[in-house]
C-alpha cells in the first residue's frame, strides 16, 4: 500500500483541488503574501526558535546535543464544530480512564466481568502493586492527558495513544502559537482562532484542585524534572516558569514531619503538589529502582499516608499499555455506559494465536509496536521495511508475541508544510492537551500536531525527526 | 527560592564576569605586547595567565608564551576548564537549570551570548581579529548585564546574581593588583619616580580604568594614585570598595526579605568596614602584597559563608 496516496484525507483541500471551509481564511490571507516575503519568516522562524532556547535532546545523540524540533508555519486548523465533537469523545475517554485506573487498583470489577483478561495484568511492570487500595488525593489518576489522535477521513478521528503516563510537548503548543503571532499578527486578525495561552493558568489551577487535605489555602505546587540533560527539560522550566511554580530536582528534596520538602534558601518548605516528570521507576528508590537519584526516598509512603499530591499518580502507565489500549472501546463502555464517541485503531494482540497467524501473514502492511514502547522507538512499519528489516522483526515477534500489537497502515491525513517550492502535503496528528480535577476536564482549544518532515512519511514522533505545527481551532 | 537556584544564578552570574574580567586582562596583554620587546611581551604573557590562576595548566601544554597560544589558550582550550569558551558554557548552563529563576531577556541574552561567542571561537583567533573577538566577549557580557537590570524583579534572585557578580570582580581585581604589585612596589614610596608609563597603563586597562584615572588625576601617571584608585576609590566600578558597596547592599536587601542575618553577613561587614577606615599610607605600610593576599582569601569565605547561609547545597 503506498504510504501517501488518493485515499488520504487533505485537511485543506477537497478532492476537485479546492479550499475546505477550515482553510479559507487562511489561504485568501497566504495567497496574498509574497513568496519571497514568506520564505525570509520561513527562515526568521528557526532563529527564533535558536535564540529563545526550544530544543530537544534526542537520545541516543551525542550526550546533551541539543536539537530543534523543525516548525512548520503553515497552521493546522480545525472547525469549531469539528472541535466539538472531538472534545465530548475526549472526555469521555478520559473519565473512563480514571474509572478504569481506580478499578484497577481496587475491585477489578472489569475483570471480574469478563471484559478484560487477567494475564495483561499479571507480570505487567507497568501495574505498581504500591498503588493496590489506595485512592489519591479528588480520586484522579490522570491529571494531565495528552491524547494522541488522528484522522482519516472528514469525520473520522481516531485514538492512537492515551498517553495517561507523562504527556509532553505542551510547551510547544504555547510556543507555536506565540511564534506564529509574533510572525504573522495581521493574519490573526483576519482568522478568529481560539487562544491556548491560558493553559499554564489552568493547569497551575487544576493542579491545586487536586492537592491533599493537609494543604494550605493556596497549596505549593512544584515540577520534579530529571535535570538539564532530560530530553524535555526546556519544557519542565518552561512550565514551572509559566504556573510560577518552583522547578524541583530529586536533590532538593527530602522527607520532614511527613511531608515532602524542598531545600530553600530559607530552609525546607513542604510541598503540596508534585507534577513529576520522572517516570513511575526512579520515584522513589525505596519503593522502585533503588539505583535512582532522580526521586525522592520515601515519598511513596508520604503519599499514601496522604501528605502530597503526585502528578500524574504512579501506576497510570498501565493504561498506555498497548494491548490494554486495544480493550479501550470495551472499558470506555464498561465505565460510562456509553458507545465510544472515539474510534481505536484496529488493533491485533500478537498474544493471541490467531492474531499472531494473521499478522506474521501480512506484515507488510502493518505497523508493530512493542506494548510498553513509546516515542516511536522499537517499532516496525511494515510497507517501508526492507526484507532483512521484516525477517528480522518476524523473529522478534515469534520469540515474545505478547510483547506486540499490531494495526493497519492508516491513511493519516496530510496538512500542507511549507517549502522552497511550495505548499505540499505532509502526515500529520494531533494531540489535544486534557486537564484533570475534581472540579471537572478542561481540553485546551487545540494541541500538539507533530508533523512527518519528509514526504510520504507516517513518522511524526520529534525523536525520529518529526515536526510540529501551530494547531487552531477556529471561533464559532 | 530553592537553595541550587541561588547556586546556580550567583555561579552564572560570576563565570559572566569572570570570562568579561578575562577578555579585558587579555586586551591589556595584547597591547603592551604589541608595543614592547619580545621579553617584554613574553613575561606580559605569563603574567597574564599568573592572574588568572592558570599558569602552571597552560605549561603542561606549550613551552613558550607567546600571543597566538596564550591567547586561544584562553579564550577557546577546550581542555582549559577556565577558558573563556567554557566560562559561557558553564553559564548557560548555570543559566538553563535555573531558567525559572530569570525573564526570558535574561535567558536569550545568555543563551544568544553562549550561540555568538561558541560560532566566534570555533576557529583560532589569530592577532588581527583579536580586538573584535574581545569587544564581542565584553558586548555580550554587558548585553546580559542590561537585561539583569531592565528586566528582572529586584527580589532575593536579583541579589544573589549582584553578589555572585560583585564577589567575582572583587576578586579579579584583586588578582590583577597582585600579580602586578612588584611594578607598584618600588616606586609608591618614591614620589614622582620615571617608572615605565606603558606598564601603568596595562594595569589601569585590564580593569578598563585608564580613561577614569586619567580623567581624575589630569593625566599624572603616580603609583600610589593607582593603588588608590583600584582599592578605596568607590566611585571606579571595579574598584574594591566599590564592589564592597554593592555587595553591601545586596546583603542588607537580603537581610530586610529575610528579616535575619547570618555568618556571611558578619564576615562582609568586617570586610567593609576595613576597606572604608584604611587609607592607601596604612595600606603601603602594611604591605600591598600581604594586603592583597588577605583580601583575597576574605573575599572568598564570604562567598562560602553566603553559600552555606543560603543552602546552596546539601
Amino acid at each position: 500500500m503506498p504510504p501517501s496516496g488518493p485515499t488520504n484525507f487533505d485537511e485543506m483541500l477537497d478532492p476537485a483541488g479546492g479550499v475546505r471551509p477550515a482553510y479559507a481564511g487562511f489561504r485568501n490571507w497566504y495567497d496574498e503574501q509574497a513568496p519571497a516575503w514568506l520564505k525570509r519568516q520561513d527562515a526568521e522562524a528557526e532563529r527564533f526558535f535558536r535564540r529563545t532556547g526550544i530544543t530537544f535532546n534526542v537520545y541516543g545523540d551525542d550526550a546533551g546535543e541539543e536539537r530543534l524540533i523543525p516548525f512548520d508555519m503553515i497552521p493546522r486548523i480545525i472547525t469549531a464544530a469539528e472541535w466539538r465533537k472531538l472534545t465530548r469523545g475526549i472526555e469521555q475517554r478520559v473519565r473512563a480512564l480514571n474509572a478504569f485506573l481506580h478499578d484497577l487498583y481496587h475491585r477489578r470489577e472489569i475483570v471480574r466481568s469478563g471484559r478484560l483478561p487477567q494475564r495483561l495484568l499479571d507480570k505487567n511492570v507497568a501495574f505498581l502493586p504500591q498503588m493496590v487500595g489506595f485512592t489519591p488525593p479528588g480520586g484522579v489518576y490522570t491529571h494531565i492527558v495528552g491524547i494522541d489522535l488522528v484522522r482519516t477521513g472528514p469525520d473520522e478521528f481516531m485514538v492512537l495513544e492515551d498517553n495517561a503516563r507523562t504527556p509532553s510537548g505542551v510547551s510547544y503548543m504555547l510556543e507555536n502559537r506565540e511564534t506564529m503571532m509574533a510572525m504573522f499578527p495581521e493574519l490573526f486578525t483576519r482568522v478568529p482562532v481560539r487562544p491556548v495561552s491560558d493553559y499554564p493558568r489552568r493547569l497551575a489551577q487544576s493542579l491545586a484542585a487536586c492537592a491533599p487535605a493537609c494543604a494550605g489555602e493556596r497549596p505549593v505546587v512544584a515540577v520534579l524534572t530529571p535535570g538539564i540533560y532530560n530530553s524535555a527539560y526546556f519544557e519542565h522550566a518552561f512550565l514551572a516558569d509559566q504556573m510560577g511554580a518552583e522547578l524541583v530536582e530529586g536533590s532538593d528534596l527530602r522527607v520532614i514531619n511527613g511531608r515532602i520538602a524542598m531545600r530553600t534558601t530559607r530552609g525546607f518548605e513542604p510541598i503540596d503538589v508534585l507534577y513529576r516528570r520522572v517516570d513511575d521507576d526512579y520515584l522513589d528508590p525505596l519503593s522502585f529502582n533503588p539505583k535512582s537519584s532522580l526521586g525522592v526516598s520515601g515519598i511513596m509512603d508520604i503519599y499514601r499516608a496522604g501528605g502530597i499530591t503526585i502528578a500524574n499518580a504512579p501506576g497510570t502507565g498501565i493504561a498506555d499499555d498497548k494491548a490494554i489500549y486495544s480493550f479501550m472501546p470495551e472499558i470506555v463502555e464498561f465505565y460510562t455506559g456509553e458507545k465510544p464517541i472515539l474510534q481505536n485503531v484496529p488493533t491485533w494482540r500478537c498474544a493471541e494465536p490467531e492474531s499472531l497467524k494473521y499478522v506474521l501473514d501480512n506484515l507488510k502492511e502493518l505497523v508493530v509496536k512493542e506494548v510498553h514502547g513509546s516515542g516511536g522507538y522499537g517499532m516496525l512499519i511494515g510497507p517501508t521495511s526492507s526484507k532483512a528489516e521484516l525477517a528480522a522483526f518476524e523473529k522478534k515477534l515469534r520469540a515474545r508475541p505478547e510483547n506486540y500489537i499490531a494495526q493497519p497502515t492508516l491513511a493519516l491525513s496530510t496538512v500542507p508544510i511549507f517549502t522552497k517550492a511550495g505548499l505540499a502535503p505532509r502526515h500529520v496528528d494531533l494531540r489535544p492537551f486534557v486537564l484533570v480535577s475534581p472540579t471537572g476536564i478542561d481540553i485546551t482549544p487545540g494541541g500538539l500536531t507533530r508533523v512527518a518532515i519528509q514526504k510520504g512519511s507516517l513518522v511524526v514522533n520529534s525523536s525520529q525527526g518529526g515536526g510540529t505545527k501551530d494547531s487552531w481551532v477556529l471561533e464559532d | 527560592m530553592l537553595g541550587r537556584s541561588a547556586h546556580g544564578i550567583f555561579w552564572m552570574s560570576r563565570h559572566l564576569e569572570r570570562a568579561e574580567n578575562t577578555a579585558r586582562l587579555l586586551d591589556a596583554g595584547f597591547r603592551l605586547a604589541l608595543t614592547r620587546s619580545q621579553h617584554a611581551a613574553t613575561s606580559e604573557w605569563k603574567s597574564v595567565l599568573v592572574t588568572i590562576g592558570q599558569d602552571a595548566a597552560y605549561r603542561q601544554r606549550h613551552e613558550e608564551y607567546n600571543g597566538q597560544l596564550v591567547t586561544n589558550w584562553i579564550l577557546r582550550g577546550r581542555d582549559n576548564p577556565g577558558s573563556v569558551v567554557n566560562m559561557i558554557e558553564m553559564a548557560r548552563s548555570n543559566a538553563r537549570s535555573v531558567r525559572t529563576a530569570l525573564t526570558r531577556e535574561v535567558w536569550e541574552a545568555t543563551n544568544e551570548s553562549w550561540m555568538v561567542l561558541r560560532e566566534m571561537l570555533a576557529r583560532p583567533v589569530k592577532a588581527g581579529n583579536l580586538g573584535e573577538a574581545l569587544a564581542a566577549i565584553r558586548r555580550q557580557a554587558t548585553l546580559v548585564r542590561g537585561a539583569m537590570d531592565g528586566t528582572m524583579l529586584r527580589n532575593e534572585i536579583f541579589n544573589f546574581a549582584r553578589i555572585g557578580t560583585f564577589i567575582e570582580r572583587a576578586d579579579n581585581t584583586a588578582r590583577i593588583l597582585d600579580v602586578k604589585y612588584y611594578l607598584l612596589l618600588p616606586s609608591v614610596s618614591l614620589v614622582g619616580s620615571s617608572l615605565d608609563n606603558a606598564q601603568w597603563d596595562t594595569v589601569l586597562r585590564s580593569v578598563s580604568g585608564e580613561r577614569a584615572y586619567r580623567w581624575l588625576n589630569a593625566g599624572a601617571m603616580d603609583p600610589r594614585g593607582i593603588a588608590s584608585f583600584l582599592i578605596l576609590d568607590g566611585r571606579f566600578p571595579r574598584s574594591l570598595a566599590s564592589c564592597y558597596q554593592k555587595l553591601r547592599s545586596n546583603m542588607a536587601s537580603l537581610t530586610q526579605q529575610y528579616g535575619q542575618t547570618g555568618p556571611a553577613h558578619d564576615l562582609l561587614r568586617d570586610a567593609g568596614d576595613r576597606l572604608d577606615q584604611l587609607t592607601i599610607q596604612q595600606i603601603i605600610e602594611y604591605g600591598l602584597h600581604q594586603f592583597i593576599g588577605d583580601f583575597i582569601v576574605s573575599n572568598r569565605q564570604i562567598a562560602d559563608a553566603v553559600a552555606r547561609d543560603y543552602r546552596f547545597s546539601n
